[in-house]
């Protein structure tokens, strides 16, 4: 489990995190909504330490990842696998080496048992006959399969998804809900995915944090989300006329 | 203040290069293949640049020396010194900082804006030591060489300028080169190419590292790599040679 508790945080003065607290489970797919602006990423980037918090602390099961520091966060970090919006795989490395640098950075094993290990995380993801190719040569939902197979190959205990849709059409998309949502439960990882993509926030919303002006506006789930009186909720989620027509 | 603020952050990120490396096999792999990169690939300009300056000193000086007293070894004597003191490893590494430098920035630069260091970092890793240390010690290593290949080289052009042109007899340029050779100046040449790389690597390093925004912030830190390196490398160049030569 990731708790976050009382996190503040701020650039040059302005507050764009106050005092968020939350519970993301493991085993569960951990959704962070809110507008554009609304200090969703930021919150993502105090979790896994790419941003440092002002006040309030991240705990990884009751270790307190906020009090450590480079090298005290390292056993932390081998057990967290990220999907960034951009895929972020390194440009110059086969699909093959990206899926394999972790593990050539940060384990033990032998050649072949990385390669059995990439061969493995390759086929999950959908994609047995791509070893050799590069980012450059494969298409964005591709890119997002092999960011996911990368982020997996470690065997992670918490898996963070930044807007994984993001630049996909809505096929692919559902493509990589549904890959998310797998994983999720194979491996009960703690998965905590940004998004503002609706379609994702109504099929795998199973613990939602609505973030709103930087605080903790609203919480709960999938079902709760069309009971909520919330108005700020409301307006984010029923602003299409797709979703006005659902909640009808 | 900013320049200050931009020193401070300049060491501090020194500072976060030298931790335990992950894996030592993996930075030795990368040190062979920056110095493909930085060395290997740069020999063909190198050797151009090279050439054609150790052939235009040559010919400069036999126009300067106008006196009949003055002995046409001379010549040779002062191409071979010009090249070793400070064409090669000034001007050369001037030419390196604005071709390895801009690409070490522009590749650091995109990383960050890409969040390629951002995930080095989420694993774990050590991502100014991953990127920037192999980077740094194949510079420091394989540009005394690059250097030595362009003295080497320099001179041997200005023997074809003179062999070409006329302008001196070729016999009496080879006595030149041979002239009172002080094998310090080498010394000090390499001396100054080992401060010269490491601060074109450190300081386009940087400039990559700490990009932010887009494709136009990356140009603009590739710009600022070559500019500050450039002029790092001529406040140095003094500061080397004032301590040394003085």
């Amino acid at each position: 489990m990731i708790e976050v508790k009382n996190v503040t945080k701020g650039f040059n003065g302005k507050k764009i995190l106050e005092n968020v607290s939350h519970k993301f489970e493991r085993g569960k797919v951990n959704l962070i909504i809110g507008a554009s602006g609304s200090g969703k990423t930021v919150l993502v980037k105090c979790m896994v330490g790419l941003v440092e918090v002002d006040a309030g602390r991240i705990e990884y099961d009751e270790r307190n990842f906020s009090e450590m520091d480079f090298q005290t966060r390292k056993p932390i970090r081998r057990e967290i696998g990220m999907l960034f919006q951009g895929s972020a795989l390194f440009d110059s490395m086969t699909v093959e080496q990206n899926v394999m640098f972790p593990l050539k950075m940060l384990s033990n094993m032998s050649y072949s048992e990385r390669a059995d290990r990439v061969n493995f995380c390759l086929q999950r993801v959908n994609l047995p006959n791509s070893h050799k190719l590069f980012p450059s040569e494969i298409s964005g939902g591709m890119k997002k399969r092999v960011a996911i197979a990368r982020a997996i190959a470690m065997n992670p205990k918490y898996l963070y998804c930044d807007e994984p849709n993001s630049g996909l059409d809505p096929k692919t998309s559902i493509v990589i809900d549904e890959l998310i949502m797998e994983i999720t439960e194979e491996y009960q990882t703690c998965t905590v995915i940004n998004t503002h993509d609706m379609n994702s926030v109504m099929t795998m919303g199973e613990n939602i944090l609505f973030i709103h002006q930087g605080k903790k506006w609203w919480s709960g789930t999938t079902a709760q989300i069309f009971k909520s009186d919330n108005e700020e909720l409301d307006e984010f989620i029923f602003a299409s006329k797709i979703m006005q027509n659902l909640r009808k | 203040m900013n320049i200050f603020s931009q020193l401070g952050r300049y060491w501090i990120f020194m500072a976060t290069l030298f931790s335990k490396p992950e894996k030592a096999s993996v930075y030795r792999k990368r040190v062979m293949e920056e110095m493909e990169s930085i060395g290997v690939s740069s020999l063909g300009i190198v050797t151009l640049i090279s050439v054609f300056m150790g052939a235009v000193i040559t010919i400069q000086t036999v126009y300067n020396l106008v006196s009949p007293l003055v002995p046409l070894y001379v010549v040779g004597l002062v191409a071979r010194d010009t090249m070793i003191i400070e064409f090669s490893p000034t001007i050369i590494m001037l030419v390196l900082a604005g071709k390895v430098g801009s690409s070490i920035a522009s590749e650091i630069g995109t990383m960050r804006v890409t969040e390629q260091i951002d995930a080095l970092e989420i694993m774990g890793i050590n991502s100014s030591g991953y990127l920037v240390v192999p980077k740094m010690i194949a510079a420091i290593f394989i540009t005394p060489f690059l250097v030595l290949i362009s003295m080497f080289v320099g001179i041997a052009g200005g023997w074809l300028a003179a062999l070409a042109s006329g302008v001196i007899p070729p016999v009496d340029y080879i006595k030149g080169i041979q002239y009172e050779f002080l094998p310090f100046n080498v010394t000090f040449a390499m001396i100054k190419t080992v401060v010269f790389a490491f601060l074109i690597t450190s300081i386009s390093s940087f400039q990559g590292f700490y990009t932010q925004g887009g494709s136009l912030e990356v140009g603009q830190s590739s710009t600022k790599a070559v500019v500050y390196s450039s002029v790092m490398i001529l406040i140095f160049d003094y500061v080397i040679t004032q301590l040394i030569l003085a």
